[in-house]
């Protein structure tokens, strides 16, 4: 113990002294000057105090008052289209893979009360279907949507036209090769056996090019841009497109890890994925979806630069608190017990300045679906990131772990956080892209409610079910099959809450395709310029 | 340009930092573990049971990986096993720790059941045996035959389970899946059980009923 003891003082003095160059060096640059100049990038000359929201229904774009203004608006217009081949490219496979991915978790669900449902089959035995469901949510929708908005965002944010957009056009490919084949290999049982890594690693390669490319478009409008100030969410996006293929390449070395350290690689990665891929891309949308709709720059820019720092920080060493009181080193897992626990600062600033921005323009939930999905979802990641904390000491640990209540957790802040966030910001975007507006504003509601509803039902059940199978499990008294009878109420809850979930996608998959057929009534201008007669009524 | 770099880079840095800690410094101290000297290597066909177990998947409801009583307190009492050490994993490839308890840790499942006609039956079908069972029923891993010949291992399923004709054959998977759980057996005493642990642990070992 006592070398590894004198390696973490190393490193601990290491880190602070490095720390405290870095500090010096951006007092010394001005890194902190720029206050809220910076929080105001994302919004167009004259255009702060006006929302845009192009998904709700009584709204009066600004197009500007002076020629300059109209001018700027304009530059967004193109900058908009600049990236359309590949947002769509991005945006509808992901969509595909939420409906696939949805039927699995489903199914999966049904057999954990219904044991004898489609057995069969080797092919859709459990232990199969439910990691194709993982993989499918995670690395088709989630990561697939992220990237899609992410392209779209990023013209926007460098106020330019996106340069290279056509690598993300074949990255996009090459990810959904990456993923008929890494599903089909779990459905032939050639899973390489550890969770969220279950892809083989030849097919993983597919992944980290596809990704790669993605980066290409990111870099050469980043040099081609136009504005002064990086703002907050171009950091997140940045940063998670420099993380993703770097986490994924060393957790797939093959045969590296054997044994007890491979579980520590492998839930390094995998709570990786959460807290540095999909995590930055989440808050750094609602970063920049709930000012941008408000009318309102966020309330303060140096939190947001806080948070973002101490979210790499803490985050990236949290992953080993899945392995508390498992075969590891204790220092391994204090170590992550702790950096679980610092992760409340990041969240308290972003939760500050998201809800903050939001204080006093919550009757805008009514009207605009984007910023009611959005909202929605940034509160859910102050809520699910709070819960993780928590569920990181070993007091409450020793009864979530290895129970449903963990699966709980999971969905909130995979689905209530980040897929609500995802699905507003497709409802903010498709407009914008193909110049149409969405044909039923009804099916916006639909969706709304039937996916809240289900995912309500299905965090409180399993979260209640969870916690009272954790109690009896450390409880010897309790024979095993009265636990497993007592969670069966909160399984197949579950199953209802999941069905309505698919219900609500089905209506979201209709309502996009409508979009890119461009159905439903026709307008006669993009929507950008929509109500022509109102150009003046601001 | 510059500080979008710079951005990218101090990212790059703190990440290659939370490698060392969480993936490098883990690694270096744990395959220096001795490996305990019972701890047998898995036979070929049990390494085969290894691979229908992850192909499967079911290490999404089942752990192997027993706590520590004091901390933990149901797992040793309900005959799981002693907490399990590094070196117990030292054949295993990929782990298989899991995340799960639908159903029991099979850490020592071995050790409880080491019937293999209990594993292949209760693999044909769970509810055959334990009353309740959510666990899926694997038919895929059996033939079923009128007449079985030579060298077929006959799994006798109790009625109703069972098919009204014939007789339920193992495959070769179903075999090498059970030959592997009854090497799940790590009751051997654990020489690396850390000092701070097996100092609390032994005495309260022998104090158990």
């Amino acid at each position: 113990m006592t070398p590894t003891i004198a390696i973490l003082l190393i490193i601990t003095f290491v880190l602070s002294t490095v720390g405290l160059l870095l500090l010096i060096w951006s007092i010394a640059n001005n890194q902190f000057s720029h206050g809220q100049a910076a929080a105001r990038t994302i919004f167009s000359p004259g255009e702060e105090g006006h929302s845009e929201d192009p998904a709700r229904a009584a709204d009066e774009p600004f197009t500007g008052d002076t020629s300059e203004q109209t001018e700027a608006i304009e530059a967004r217009w193109s900058a908009d289209q600049s990236s359309r081949t590949a947002v769509l490219t991005w945006l509808s496979s992901s969509v595909f893979w939420l409906l696939l991915g949805s039927f699995f978790g489903l199914a999966s669900s049904i057999k954990m009360h219904l044991p004898e449902f489609l057995t069969a089959s080797e092919f859709l035995t459990f232990g199969r279907i439910r990691p194709v469901h993982l993989n499918a949510v995670t690395y088709g929708w989630a990561s697939m949507a992220g990237i899609g908005v992410a392209l779209f965002l990023i013209p926007r944010l460098f106020k330019t036209s996106l340069v290279g957009g056509k690598y993300a056009v074949i990255g996009g490919f090459i990810w959904n090769i990456g993923l008929i084949l890494g599903l089909s290999a779990i459905t032939l049982g050639l899973s390489d056996g550890e969770e969220w890594l279950e892809f083989p690693w030849q097919i993983d390669i597919l992944f980290v090019v596809g990704g790669a490319l993605c980066a290409v478009p990111l870099l050469l409008t980043a040099a081609n841009r136009k504005v002064e100030h990086l703002y907050v969410t171009s950091w997140y996006l940045m940063a998670a497109l420099v993380w993703f293929p770097f986490l994924f390449l060393i957790a797939n070395l093959p045969f590296a890890f054997p044994g007890a350290s491979g579980a520590t690689v492998n839930w390094w990665f995998a709570h990786n994925v959460l807290g540095l891929w999909v995590t930055p891309i989440g808050i750094g949308i609602a970063y920049y979806m709930i000012p941008k709709i408000l009318g309102r720059p966020i309330i303060s820019y140096q939190l947001s630069l806080i948070g973002f720092w101490s979210l790499a920080l803490f985050y990236s060493q949290v992953g080993i608190h899945h392995l508390i009181g498992g075969p590891i080193p204790t220092w391994l897992v204090t170590l992550s017990i702790v950096h679980s626990v610092m992760m409340s600062i990041p969240v308290i600033t972003v939760a500050i300045n998201h809800h903050g921005t939001m204080m006093g323009n919550f009757g805008r939930l009514k009207d605009s679906p984007t910023l009611r999905f959005v909202w929605i979802g940034a509160l859910m990641y102050t809520v699910a990131s709070l819960q993780g904390s928590m569920e990181a000491l070993r007091s409450i640990n020793v009864i979530t772990h290895f129970t449903h209540y963990t699966v709980a957790h999971a969905h909130l802040g995979m689905y209530a956080f980040l897929s609500f966030i995802l699905f507003g910001a497709v409802y903010f975007i498709m407009p914008r892209l193909t110049n149409w507006e969405w044909p039923w504003r009804k099916l916006i509601s639909l969706h709304f409610w039937l996916v809240s509803a289900g995912i309500l039902i299905y965090v409180v059940s399993l979260t209640v079910a969870g916690w009272k199978q954790g109690v009896a499990l450390l409880d010897a008294a309790m024979p095993f099959m009265d636990i497993v009878k007592m969670t069966l109420p909160g399984l197949q809850a579950r199953t209802v809450g999941g069905a309505l979930m698919t219900l609500g996608h089905l209506v979201f998959a209709f309502h996009f395709i409508a979009m890119l057929l461009r159905s439903g009534a026709a307008t006669e201008q993009p929507t950008l310029f929509r109500p022509a007669t109102k150009e003046n009524a601001q | 340009m510059k500080r979008a770099l710079a951005i990218m880079v101090g990212a790059a840095l703190i990440l290659l930092l939370a490698t060392l800690t969480l993936v490098v410094m883990p690694y270096l101290q744990m395959s220096a573990e001795q490996i305990p000297p019972d701890l047998k290597p898995y036979t070929e066909q049990q390494q085969r049971g290894r691979q229908v177990y992850i192909a499967n998947g079911c290490v999404y409801c089942h752990s192997q990986q027993p706590r520590d009583p004091s901390f933990a307190p149901g797992d040793k009492a309900r005959g799981w096993g002693r907490p399990s050490v590094p070196g117990d994993y030292a054949y295993d490839e990929p782990h298989l720790l899991g995340t799960m308890r639908t159903g029991p840790d099979l850490f020592n499942i071995g050790a409880r059941q080491p019937s293999i006609d209990w594993q292949l039956m209760h693999l044909y079908n769970p509810r055959a045996i334990i009353k309740g069972s959510i666990m899926p029923s694997y038919p895929f891993l059996f033939r079923h035959v009128e007449e079985p010949v030579e060298g077929d291992k006959v799994v006798n399923i109790p009625p109703p389970y069972g098919p009204e004709t014939g007789k339920i054959v193992a495959t070769e998977d179903a075999l090498a899946l059970a030959e592997y759980m009854l090497a799940l057996d790590h009751t051997y005493p654990a020489p690396t059980l850390p000092k701070k642990q097996s100092n609390s642990d032994e005495p309260k070992e022998n104090r158990a009923p």
